[in-house]
């Protein structure tokens, strides 16, 4: 059973200047994580807004829990949890009154889906009275997270719930979402921290309105068409740029501590060390890595 | 012996009972990268509006570019540049403009800011985007654009808040060669990452965690002392106690 499917979805803004969201179709199966990954501007949030009914789209059609997302909207809305990117909790309402207030929107009550929250909840309880304005940014994404499952949605839509978030947090906030996803809650998030794609398990590529691939991201690391290096020299700057200017370079990046290449066919490490030694960079160590998810999208970016 | 440009003693802020900036000690030496790391709420933009002379130390002492946080402020902020994420440039004027409008407040002559546009818009490769309207622009050029804005006046010092969130990878390195270029060139930079790939692109960095820098090395160093090979790592190993947040 699918929880989403969207079929050619698009969306245009300006009438029809930017195409937003292009053509755009991918199913989510009941109980599945799945991330849509990809920068600002990708159209993520013009997605969330769709489907969760708040934004007509101008093409194509989709259903979330087998309901029609123009035809049964209101049916929709009483079915999905929202968080979207930007806080839009009520900042003059206390933590406690702000999840009541969403529990009785929903006609349920905080008692009656507590085992839901729960976990999250007791982590913000002892401030209950603080104005949500008031929290920390971490605070603030836990008592959204909790108001958008109050009333037990079967789909949870999360628009970039840990951007500017750091990474401690960030790791925190996925092992909640693990947790959800044993309930059977189906949970599509989106993400521009490509580290975050490993924890879904399927994800989209999304960039300039269309989806570069659909995958788990154990697939998406497999298909790299090409053997990719990591180097490192010091000062990492002179290489990076020698690298760069090398003609059989296909792709050449900074990568943390190493920089990430990868070179044409049947050029490989003495080759590179060669040319690089002609430049006047002897100390060079090189070896072959796995790609991360991070070097799938951008090789597709280039290509 | 490398100059220093930033030097603090035991620089601290309260607010009330509350102190958000804990007795840090350290220094920056001239053009080099130095990644100023933290949780939210560790204390790092107090810090930073500190030494930025927006915000006036409790106890301590720091000097920036050679002057001093509490006398000097108006000198320290002739001579740094400043970039954040929320704030940087005026969306509602074009590139051309914009780029006029930082070169005059930072005191550049009509003639300096002419030539300065036309070599900045050139090294962009945003010619035909000069009578564009910033807010137009996708959040990628924005940065950039921000960014060369920010170094226009040749600052000793430029200060990044976070300033890569939300692009791709691909604009998001295009960006940390600018940076490295800026530092090629004698530009110190002092800069603030919730990226820890980015982390590890600065020379040195320091962590901060409950007001306090709990380590400052290189990230090769920072690794073998805690023993991992992820700067992430490294964080949530020091990081995770943290006791307070924003």
């Amino acid at each position: 059973m699918e929880a989403v499917v969207v079929n050619a979805l698009s969306k245009t803004y300006g009438q029809g200047a930017t195409r937003a969201v292009d053509n755009v179709s991918f199913a989510v199966s009941k109980g599945e994580l799945f991330g849509l990954i990809g920068p600002d501007g990708a159209g993520k949030t013009s997605i969330f807004r769709m489907l969760t009914t708040v934004l007509l789209p101008d093409g194509g059609s989709a259903a979330v829990d087998g309901l029609d997302i123009v035809k049964d909207y209101k049916e929709i809305r009483n079915r999905v949890g929202y968080m979207p990117g930007k806080f839009s909790l009520y900042p003059d309402l206390s933590i406690e009154e702000n999840l009541n207030f969403f529990a009785t929107v929903f006609n349920t009550t905080v008692e009656e889906n507590y085992d839901l929250i729960k976990d999250i909840y007791v982590q913000i309880e002892p401030f209950k009275k603080r104005r949500a304005g008031k929290l920390s940014g971490g605070m603030k994404q836990k008592l959204a997270l909790c108001c958008a499952l109050i009333h037990k949605p079967s789909v949870l839509f999360l628009d970039e719930p840990t951007t500017g978030v750091d990474p401690v947090s960030r790791k925190e906030f996925w092992e909640m979402l693990r947790r959800l996803k044993e309930q059977n809650i189906t949970i599509v998030v989106s993400t521009p921290y490509m580290d975050e794609a490993t924890l879904c398990d399927r994800i989209a590529l999304i960039q300039n309105g269309k989806i570069l691939s659909i995958d788990t991201p154990a697939n998406v690391v497999a298909s790299y068409p090409d053997t990719l290096y990591a180097l490192r020299s010091e000062p990492m700057f002179a290489l990076l740029q020698a690298v760069e200017h090398y003609p059989h370079t296909r792709n050449s990046y900074a990568f943390g501590e190493y920089m990430h290449a990868s070179f044409t066919d049947g050029v490989g490490e003495d080759e590179v060390k060669n040319y690089l030694r002609e430049q006047g960079i002897a100390a060079v160590e090189m070896k072959k890595t796995t790609p991360t998810i991070e070097d799938c999208f951008i090789n597709k970016l280039k290509n | 012996m490398t100059e220093t440009v930033i030097k603090t003693d035991k620089l601290t802020k309260r607010f009330g009972d509350f102190i958000a900036t804990n007795g840090i000690t350290f220094e920056v030496h001239k053009g080099e990268i130095f990644g100023f790391l933290g949780a939210n709420g560790a204390g790092k933009t107090t810090a930073m509006r500190m030494l930025c002379g927006l915000s006036k130390p409790s106890s301590g002492s720091a000097q920036v570019a050679g002057f001093d946080v509490y006398k000097q402020t108006e000198q320290i902020k002739r001579n740094i540049g400043y970039m954040s994420q929320k704030f940087s440039l005026y969306e509602d004027l074009t590139v051309v403009e914009n780029i006029r409008f930082f070169g005059g407040i930072y005191g550049l002559s009509n003639a300096d800011i002419k030539t300065k546009s036309e070599s900045l818009l050139a090294q962009l490769g945003m010619e035909s985007e000069a009578k564009k309207l910033v807010g137009s622009l996708p959040l990628g050029w924005k940065q950039k654009l921000s960014f060369s804005v920010a170094v226009l006046h040749r600052p000793k010092i430029v200060f990044l808040d976070e300033p890569t969130g939300g692009v791709d990878p691909v604009t998001r390195r295009q960006f940390w060669n600018l940076i490295y270029a800026a530092a090629q060139d004698g530009i110190t930079i002092f800069v603030t990452t919730h990226y820890m790939d980015e982390a590890e692109y600065c020379n040195r960095i320091s962590i901060m965690v409950d007001g306090k820098i709990e380590a400052l090395d290189t990230p090769r160093a920072l690794k073998q002392r805690y023993n991992t090979t992820t700067m992430d790592d490294v964080f949530y190993q020091l990081a995770r106690g943290a006791k307070r947040s924003e």
